[in-house]
């Protein structure tokens, strides 16, 4: 239930994104990193971005919880 | 060599050095995220002999006291115009009156939602509905709860409310390093409750107790590495708060930090097998008092033991194995759950179950 994947925000609006996350669209909820810019990325825990991510520990994270992801099918 | 090889060496170097200890080492994982990756992983198999994991309250399902699941269904099955709205997982929880699943086939409406702004979401459609959030989690979770209630304000929602059953994971480390008949060398701690809290929230405990208390990620590199370092801090006698697993400030996420602390206050909690734990809880403040379900609605108590013969509550505190349970995996199956570690995805008897049990070729369900 603490899952969280990361994903790249394409656009803001107001305390909203949409974000790419795995290849799929999805809104997420930006209240908790009101830092967060179109192009960033962020961990996303059930709808709410938690975390800015750097790009480079966006793909440190991406190699981590690719396995996490696959295994919670 | 590849990099998991080279952990691995490092791990059997850092065991080395440790050299001989009466009992061997028992380290505890606190995120049932973790309990599923090293059972998917086999992890268990590569390590020493002597070197021992178990599984701790991870699952915020699994720790959420019976009274709560119990109050959850009476609240779908005895008010009218009610309806609750819920994470997936709390849905097949068995309790005195049912599961929420049972609940809802007996005509009660229970929804699913994934973020908690889809039940105030629900609440704004439907005014003539009470719309209940079961408000379960750790950390990771409870600033979103915290979000949901100020937009929920804004929104002038009257209909719209949480029963709050949200946990904070240090104080139960806490309380388990004071269980006498459970032996825990060192924490693993989870990697996303640490993204909110920071690493440093566990230095006090990391000091007071002299336990390493390691943060780390979710794939193997990552489960290995943090235990690796949690032995090379027992082999040179320099108990620390650190974390390897990148995500993770020292300082945690300050604005979620405020925005709980704007919302919520710390207050005893009762959870599963460990019973009241002080200051282990949120509870909504007075400034938001209007929005808690366990004031707005009369609420019986009921009983909090799990159900006859399940051990959930010594699988949760490391006082037993799942596969210790007599009811595991011949009563209890994740098809007919008996306790919530066999339901919830997290659960530790689901992910021995279904990686496991399996494996071992025995009978399914």
């Amino acid at each position: 239930m603490c899952l969280a994947v990361p994903a790249k925000i394409e656009s803001i609006d107001g305390q909203k994104a949409t974000v790419s996350l795995a290849g799929m669209r999805s809104d997420v909820v930006t209240s908790l990193t009101p830092e967060a810019k179109v192009g960033d990325y962020v961990l996303v825990h059930a709808g709410y971005a938690i975390t800015v991510l750097s790009e480079q520990e966006a793909r440190e994270t991406f190699t981590i919880l690719r396995e996490m992801v696959q295994g919670s099918e | 060599m590849n990099r998991l090889s080279a952990i691995r060496d490092d791990l059997a170097t850092q065991w080395r050095r440790l050299g001989d200890r009466p009992g061997g080492v028992q380290l505890m994982e606190v995120c049932g995220t973790h309990t599923v990756a090293i059972s998917r992983g086999g992890l268990r198999s590569l390590l020493p002999e002597g070197l021992r994991l178990i599984s701790g309250p991870g699952c915020p399902v699994c720790v959420t006291d019976q009274s709560y699941i119990d109050q959850a269904a009476y609240l779908a099955r005895e008010l009218t115009d009610v309806t609750i709205a819920t994470y997936g997982d709390m849905v097949r929880v068995p309790g005195a009156l049912g599961s929420l699943a049972e609940a809802r086939s007996a005509g009660a409406d229970v929804q699913v939602v994934s973020a908690a702004h889809e039940a105030v979401a629900l609440a704004a459609r439907r005014p003539d509905r009470q719309v209940i959030f079961l408000a379960v989690g750790f950390e990771t979770t409870a600033p979103a709860t915290a979000l949901a209630v100020q937009q929920a304000r804004r929104e002038g929602l009257g209909n719209f409310s949480v029963f709050t059953a949200h946990k904070l994971v240090l104080p139960a480390m806490r309380a388990l390093l004071a269980q006498a008949d459970v032996r825990i060398d060192g924490f693993l701690c989870p990697g996303h409750v640490s993204v909110i809290t920071g690493w440093k929230a566990y230095e006090p405990l990391a000091a007071e107790f002299r336990r390493p208390c390691v943060v780390a990620g979710f794939d193997d590199e990552q489960i290995l590495t943090g235990i690796a370092e949690i032995l090379r801090q027992l082999a040179e006698g320099a108990p620390a708060a650190v974390s390897v697993y990148p995500p993770v400030r020292p300082e945690g996420n300050a604005r979620a930090q405020e925005v709980m602390a704007e919302v919520f206050e710390v207050a005893d909690a009762r959870w599963r097998a460990l019973g009241a734990i002080p200051e282990s809880g949120l509870e909504l403040r007075e400034a938001y008092a209007e929005f808690d379900a366990a004031r707005r609605f009369k609420l019986p108590t009921f009983e909090s033991h799990d159900p006859p013969g399940c051990r959930c509550g010594d699988v949760i505190t490391g006082r037993c194995l799942p596969t210790d349970c007599a009811l595991f995996a011949t009563a209890c199956t994740p098809r007919r759950p008996v306790g919530p570690c066999m339901v919830s995805s997290e659960g530790s008897c689901a992910a021995y179950y279904k990686y496991h049990h399996r494996q071992a070729g025995k009978e399914q369900a």
